[in-house]
């Protein structure tokens, strides 16, 4: 047998340089004439590392990284292909701390191995899942993901089991699962992994999803600012139709289930779930109003159901290990795990799976290991575009969608983008509110105009122009904003803006005794 | 540059029936047809609405609508410079600048040669990496001055030499 060596085609590590470092390895493999067997694996999400290289020996998997092509001679010369030190080198890649701590359940198998393998899939627990949702009836399938606790990763935490009830009694010809797979939140790459690094699993959550409410019809809606994780999905797609895990008899079960992946077009606002339906059904991203749900009349007029990436990949092993198992992790009233992503001016940014209940400090600093930089931490921004800045201050609090919103912030889809002290809230602040005119969908006058006239409001008050009174402005506008907007997009700008000026306000230049109120 | 009769209609059409019994056809058929031309003609939009029972008016306002669709040709190559909160907080603005110097372009410019497109995008999962850019299909991270130089350099040889 020859040696296996994992080079990822995670496309993070691909744009480090992961490409040219396996052709290196190809080339002096056959320069020594050792056989070597090369796997292109997905990520393990210890980005920092990345192009991270593992070899494979009786003790484990050893790893090896950051590694760059010119590395490759002297990590063959060392001995790298029995394990030998290297100063590259990390041991044991489960013993590296960053990975031993986590508590990887959606994303137990993203990394292992090549992510198109189905039969590798099933030997790492692939499809147990859905062998055992293909012995539930449809409510008892509805039934064991309202007990998990699941709620949606997109998001809005709403409890996943309840969404998929309501479809599931909504009476009609066909019903639809949409996967939405639009990540648009800054500092977020969590779904792009998945379906990079285990696309199978998506595809085998949505089959169950599919099972549950009685849907015949699937689509991924994926951003064109993911074309690996489009390609590596369509692909996957094929190789399930072709070993009949998808199509008109799913495993011999006698229901159909057909999948296609759909690409988006660059507009932030088709990530909402009502904008990406129109967009689906080919029209303008506009928001829809609310009611009717989408769950009674989404894609097409049908009953859909629409989840997040990370929902529906945390299915498979909900079903394969119970209910219970899964709801036994986590905190208060948030269940299980979240696959945190790290970014921004983060020594060690990558993807950390934990249940929820750590701090935010923890994670910047334990996992993290404090900023890129080496300056402090000054402020962090969790949940994406629309979610509020974290002071140091706050790092103490525990990562649960209930204390987050307590404390004005959300977690979101878990993306944690941390800035060093040289950043400047103000301009944050603007860049939030320009964010929100670039990408409004201009259905209602607050998002559109307010978002513009903050942008200017907000330049008032970096030029020093009648600041108080400018001030007092903004804050109005973003009432307005937060009260008036028909969806999150204008309202929950406001978020990153308020927190900003809250508490830096010495970037506003405001004074310390001014606004101790 | 391009004239109504160096684009290949026929090509257009081609996709358009190909792809117009699709559910919600419209952005399939545009994302194929600036993927084999670079960018959808005006000469596309009355084809795709007779196909899909739109009137222009709508066909065109969905190509309005999302960021992606290029009314005009574009250069040979598309980058693209993150400008999302991650990529900032290492210093994606100081890139940004340098780029739009070394190029003398501003976002939504091609470059004299006609080599280049610059356009600024919202995050491309880079995060981890950043700063970030795409170069056509390719993403990079961790991306200075330095590298980006490099990086260019590099496609107008590729450029030269094919
Ligand atoms: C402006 C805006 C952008 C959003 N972007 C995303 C996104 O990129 N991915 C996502 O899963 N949900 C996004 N959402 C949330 C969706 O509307 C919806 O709540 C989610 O897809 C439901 O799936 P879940 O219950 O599994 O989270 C966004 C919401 C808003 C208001
Ligand atoms: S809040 Fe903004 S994005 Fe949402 S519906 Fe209104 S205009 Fe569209
Ligand atoms: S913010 Fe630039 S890649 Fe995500």
């Amino acid at each position: 047998m020859s040696l296996r060596i994992f080079v990822p085609i995670d496309s993070s590590a691909l744009s480090v340089g992961a490409e040219s470092v396996a052709q290196a390895i190809l080339a002096e493999a056959e320069r020594l004439g050792v056989a070597i067997e090369l796997v292109r694996n997905g990520s393990r999400g210890l980005f920092w590392l990345e192009p991270l290289v593992e070899v494979e020996t009786p003790a484990g998997r050893i790893s090896y990284g950051p590694v760059k092509p010119s590395d490759v001679p002297d990590l063959f010369a060392s001995g790298f292909l029995n394990g030998r030190p290297h100063r590259l080198g990390h041991g044991l890649t489960e013993h590296i701390p960053y990975f031993a701590g986590q508590e990887r359940l959606t994303f137990s198998r993203v990394g292992i191995g090549d992510p198109l393998c189905l039969e590798a899939y099933r030997a790492n627990g692939g499809f147990g899942g859905l062998e055992r949702a293909l012995a539930l009836s449809p409510a008892e399938l509805v039934q064991e993901v309202t007990d998990s606790g699941l709620r949606g990763r997109g998001g809005a935490a709403f409890p996943t089991g309840v969404k998929w009830r309501t479809v599931l009694e909504a009476e009609a010809p066909h019903k639809y699962v949409v996967c939405n797979a639009d990540e648009g939140d800054s500092g977020t790459f969590s779904d792009r992994m998945l379906m990079e690094g285990d696309p199978f699993c998506l595809i085998e959550g949505m089959t169950i999803a599919a099972l549950a409410v009685g849907a015949t019809q699937g689509y991924i809606y994926s951003r064109s600012e993911y074309p690996h994780a489009f390609r590596t999905l369509q692909c996957a797609i094929a190789k399930a139709r072709d070993a009949g895990l998808l199509g008109p008899d799913v495993l011999g079960s006698g229901h159909a289930f057909e999948l296609e992946v759909r690409m988006g077009a660059g507009a932030y606002i088709c990530g909402e779930e009502t904008s990406m339906l129109e967009s689906l059904e080919g029209k303008r991203g506009l928001v829809r109003f609310k009611p009717p749900l989408p769950a009674i009349s989404g894609l097409f007029g049908m009953p859909t159901v629409i989840n997040n990436v990370m929902s529906l990949a945390s299915v498979p092993i909900i079903l394969s290990k119970g209910a219970s198992f899964y709801r036994d992790y986590g905190v208060g009233r948030s269940h299980g795990t979240l696959p945190f992503q790290l970014a921004g001016n983060i020594r060690h940014g990558g993807l950390v799976e934990k249940a929820f209940g750590l701090t935010l400090g923890e994670l910047l600093y334990d996992y993290g290991g404090g900023s890129a930089s080496g300056r402090p931490i000054r402020a962090v921004q969790v949940g994406g575009p629309l979610g509020a800045y974290v002071p140091e201050s706050r790092f103490d609090v525990p990562l649960d969608y209930e204390a987050f919103s307590q404390m004005g912030a959300m977690i979101g889809h878990g993306g944690i983008v941390a800035f060093d002290d040289r950043v400047d809230m103000a301009r944050m602040a603007r860049y939030a509110m320009e964010f929100c005119v670039i990408e409004s969908c201009g259905k209602c006058t607050p998002c559109r105009i307010g978002s513009q006239r903050g942008v200017e409001v907000i330049d008032r008050i970096i030029a020093n122009q009648e600041r108080a009174k400018n001030l007092a402005l903004l804050d109005s506008l973003c009432d307005t904003m937060i009260k008036g907007s028909l969806c999150a997009m204008g309202g929950m700008a406001p978020y990153p803006v308020l927190s900003a000026v809250k508490h830096f306000p010495e970037d506003f230049g405001i004074g310390q005794s001014a606004r101790a109120a | 540059m391009s004239t109504a009769s160096s684009i290949d209609l026929d090509a257009i059409q081609g996709i358009v029936r190909e792809k117009a019994s699709l559910p919600g056809a419209l952005l399939p058929i545009l994302h194929a047809i600036q993927g084999r031309t670079g960018w959808v003609p005006e000469e596309a939009v009355p084809l795709i609405a007779d196909a899909l029972n739109l009137s222009r008016a709508e066909v065109q306002g969905v190509l309005d609508f999302y960021h992606d669709f290029r009314r005009e040709p574009p250069g040979r190559h598309i980058v693209q410079i993150c400008r999302a909160e991650s990529c900032q907080a290492m210093g994606a603005q100081a890139l940004e600048t340098h780029v739009k110097s070394s190029l003398a372009v501003d976002f939504h410019q091609t470059t004299a040669d006609g080599s280049i497109s610059l356009e600024p995008v919202y995050c491309l999962g880079n995060c981890a990496c950043s700063p970030a850019i795409r170069i056509d299909d390719e993403v990079f991270g961790r991306v200075d001055s330095n590298r980006f130089d490099t990086l260019v350099d590099r496609l107008r040889a590729e450029e030269v030499s094919a």
